[in-house]
């Protein structure tokens, strides 16, 4: 049967054809969509780990024990679970292990553009990857091959473009592999000292050469032979934006098993062709090694190291194509950058300390409220990854308090994130004796991504029912002092202000958790269908303070205040700030 | 001959849901299909864009500056700012709806006035649809996208296909009767 599926969608059935039978993730664009198709095929245990480290390490035990299992995480996603990968690459497997890395050239919703194909060469894994949802699907069911066959784990990387991309893929059945026998070998499961270096000797003199061989042979190296003037190495979704440029007026050397390269085919493929091309999509990984090799190529010369590539910039850089004729308009478009939702509970806090922003510094994280740095709200000094909201505002503290700066720190944090690595960060700062404000927003979901359960709302990613994980009893338990935290609801703003100003005043580590869920969950938006506030124009005075809330359902147009009624959601932060209480709330109850 | 799709609108409009049901449909007309769309954080009110290519083979899901064939604009500012998308003698579908981006809300940045006159100006196939109107007569605002659906089929000229099945594929019952009034009155203008 052939199905349109995304590269993500495929991966999925892939893992399912393949006979995975684990398979872990933490949520994170473009990859999220992998372990959620994932988890419709009941034959594997699928989880929503708390952080990308904890899902490697899960997926690694289940490898050890018997399972073919897969993790899937976004490129920044591999670096925190990067410990476990790299010592996991001297254990090696026993049920078949596929990481899955989704890298972000182009930066659509990340911090970073990081090329995750050079994580192979150091960690020494092999590395594979596709360019169209049809290899997603066969390269998945390879590597759980490769893994057992050559005792690594192997990482998959792919880009939005083949995650997000749909291209039509034939389906095929299930291979139910089962669970291989566990015996205990400590020389391979245990890397202390001894066994490592063991381990690393192995791995230099006979891993990495079987797999080199492997990739001079293996169908995922090919070469299609078309005009030999031009010659083009590439690979991933590099490859199908060549093949659109050049169609056959080139050959191709399409490489999708690219750690270890292979040399052979290269040297061969680099004989036959006039010019040499490598075109590849940010870092010049295939091209560092075909120079190191004393072959002469152009890569970055021409193509762009930064950004994603596609057939046009290809044409430009390397044919000189010319602008293509379009059309223009003279106007000035204002940017659409995204910002938070009508209703969202982030809006309530972020006003409130909002006042504060002179006085104060803030320190963000990785989520949706990383948006209340825009205007007109304007909360927000820094944001790394995931974590740092708390941990670089201790360091920032350090500095005012070394510097008398006289800025208190408020660092902002999600409580998937303060799941994900925010405890440890709450941990040290009482340990270490921080006198910083950290805000816990509480909006019962993963949101950004896209609505991901996690520890906090009592379900897992299969619906069934687990415990909640409460934020406040581990505030508590690693020692915040009672007085110093406040629970609040950041729909009320009497209650809002309060906690913020009795935040600022505050002498030591003091904890604000915001709890109202996110304004977008199915049944809240049920709840909330009928609510909405309105502008009463007689009594309305232009003032606009409602529109530095930054509510996108609050517009001023022809001299006129009014509110989206589709959008709003009765959350009435809006009316509470209104001087002349000229907003009207709509519904039975708030 | 491959044609190129460009669909632009904001995180909310239901691009997406359009998009599926187009390549679905051209899939089962036996087309190779490509379609690529970039959200994530678009959910939150800013710009989405799916790209959709499809012929006898494609390779590539990219659609560069004045390579799309047919633009399709959810909302009208979105149709000023991916104008460049669109090649000389494309079509170019426009709802004309407008959508303040935060900056215009919050008085940093003006909504331009006279977009459609300038499109207009300067584009010689366009195509205006009163989306939320039609949507609003027919009671349901959010069948606005199934509107532009409509028009967009009939822009490519692939009315052959069976839409109004892949319509009901895709949503829930109760919406079908609306929905595919909106998509006979898109594909009317």
């Amino acid at each position: 049967m052939k199905k349109l599926l995304t590269g993500n969608e495929a991966i999925a059935r892939g893992a399912y054809e393949a006979g995975c039978l684990i398979a872990c993730a933490y949520p994170g664009t473009p990859s999220t969509e992998i372990l959620e198709n994932v988890s419709q095929y009941e034959e594997i245990r699928s989880e929503w780990s708390t952080n990308e480290k904890v899902a490697l390490e899960v997926a690694s035990g289940a490898s050890i024990a018997g399972a073919r299992s897969l993790v899937a995480m976004k490129h920044v996603g591999l670096n925190v679970a990067a410990d476990p990968m790299f010592t996991m690459a001297y254990e090696g497997v026993n049920g078949g292990m596929v990481i899955i890395t989704a890298d972000e050239p182009g930066t659509h919703s990340s911090q970073n553009e990081q090329d995750n194909r050079l994580y192979a060469p150091h960690a020494k894994l092999a590395l594979v990857e596709p360019s169209n949802s049809q290899e997603c699907k066969d390269f998945v069911k390879y590597a759980f091959e490769i893994s057992e066959t050559y005792d690594t784990p192997v990482l998959i990387r792919v880009t939005t473009r083949v995650c997000h991309s749909k291209s039509i893929v034939e389906l095929g059945k299930r291979e139910e592999i089962g669970i291989k026998e566990y015996t205990k070998d400590i020389r391979k499961y245990i890397m202390v000292p001894a066994n490592s270096k063991v381990k690393h000797v192995e791995i230099e003199n006979e891993r990495l050469p079987r797999l080199k061989e492997y990739s001079n042979t293996t169908p995922l190296n090919r070469i299609e032979w078309g005009d030999k003037k031009i010659g083009i190495i590439t690979s991933g979704i590099s490859y199908l934006h060549a093949k659109e440029v050049f169609g056959d007026k080139a050959s191709y050397l399409k490489i999708g098993f690219s750690y270890p390269l292979p040399d052979r085919l290269i040297k061969e493929f680099a004989h036959e062709v006039e010019t040499l091309y490598v075109i590849e999509e940010n870092d010049p990984y295939i091209e560092n090694f075909v120079k190191a090799m004393g072959i002469d190529c152009i890569g970055k010369e021409l193509i762009p190291m930064c950004g994603e590539l596609s057939p046009q910039i290809i044409r430009q850089a390397i044919l000189k194509e010319e602008e293509k004729e379009s059309y223009e308009v003279d106007i000035n478009v204002p940017a659409r950058p995204p910002a938070l939702c009508a209703g969202c509970p982030h809006r309530g806090i972020f006003y409130a300390v909002s006042k504060y922003k002179d006085k104060i510094i803030s320190t963000s994280d990785i989520g949706c409220y990383t948006l209340g740095m825009s205007a007109p709200l304007g909360v927000g000094d820094i944001s790394i990854c995931m974590g740092a909201g708390i941990t670089a505002g201790i360091g920032f503290d350090r500095v005012n308090q070394m510097a008398d700066r006289n800025k208190k720190v408020f660092g902002f944090i999600g409580d998937s994130t303060f799941f994900h690595s925010g405890i440890t960060g709450l941990i040290d700062a009482v340990y270490n004796g921080t006198n910083m404000v950290i805000v816990i927003l509480d909006n019962r979901i993963t949101a950004m991504t896209g609505h991901q359960e996690n520890p906090g709302t009592g379900k897992n990613i299969m619906g069934q029912e687990t415990p909640m994980v409460d934020i406040e009893s581990i505030v508590k338990a690693v020692g915040v002092k009672e007085e110093n935290i406040r629970v609040i609801d950041p729909y009320k703003l009497d209650e809002t202000n309060k906690a913020v100003k009795e935040a600022y005043d505050s002498e030591g580590l003091f904890v604000i958790i915001t709890k109202q869920p996110c304004a977008l969950i199915k049944d809240v938006q049920r709840k909330r269908k009928e609510l909405y506030c309105e502008v009463n124009q007689e009594k309305c005075r232009k003032c606009k303070t409602c529109l530095k809330i930054g509510c996108p359902a609050i517009s001023f147009k022809d001299n006129v205040v009014s509110i989206d009624k589709a959008q709003c959601n009765g959350c009435t932060v809006c009316l509470q700030v209104c001087p002349f209480e000229s907003i009207e709330f709509n519904g039975e109850s708030r | 001959m491959v044609k190129s799709l460009l669909l632009v609108g904001v995180g909310g409009q239901g691009t997406i849901l359009v998009s599926k049901i187009l390549s679905q449909g051209l899939v089962k007309e036996g087309y190779d299909v490509k379609m690529s769309e970039i959200h994530g954080m678009s959910q939150r009110g800013g710009s989405v864009t799916t790209q959709i290519r499809f012929g006898e083979k494609v390779y590539s899901p990219s659609i560069g500056m004045g390579e799309a064939d047919v633009l399709v604009a959810f909302e009208k500012l979105e149709a000023a700012r991916y104008i460049k998308h669109l090649k000389k003698d494309g079509i170019l579908v426009v709802n004309n709806e407008e959508m303040y981006p935060l900056p215009v809300l919050s008085g940093l940045a003006k909504y331009p006035d006279g977009i459609i006159e300038s499109l207009k100006d300067s584009v010689d196939n366009i195509k205006i649809i009163e989306a939320r109107k039609i949507a609003e007569e027919l009671g349901e605002i959010r069948a606005q996208n199934i509107v532009m659906l409509g028009s967009l089929v009939k822009a490519l000229g692939i009315e052959n296909i069976d839409w109004i099945e892949l319509i009901k594929e895709n949503l829930p019952e109760r919406v079908h009767e609306v929905n595919i009034k909106a998509f006979e009155k898109g594909l009317s203008l």
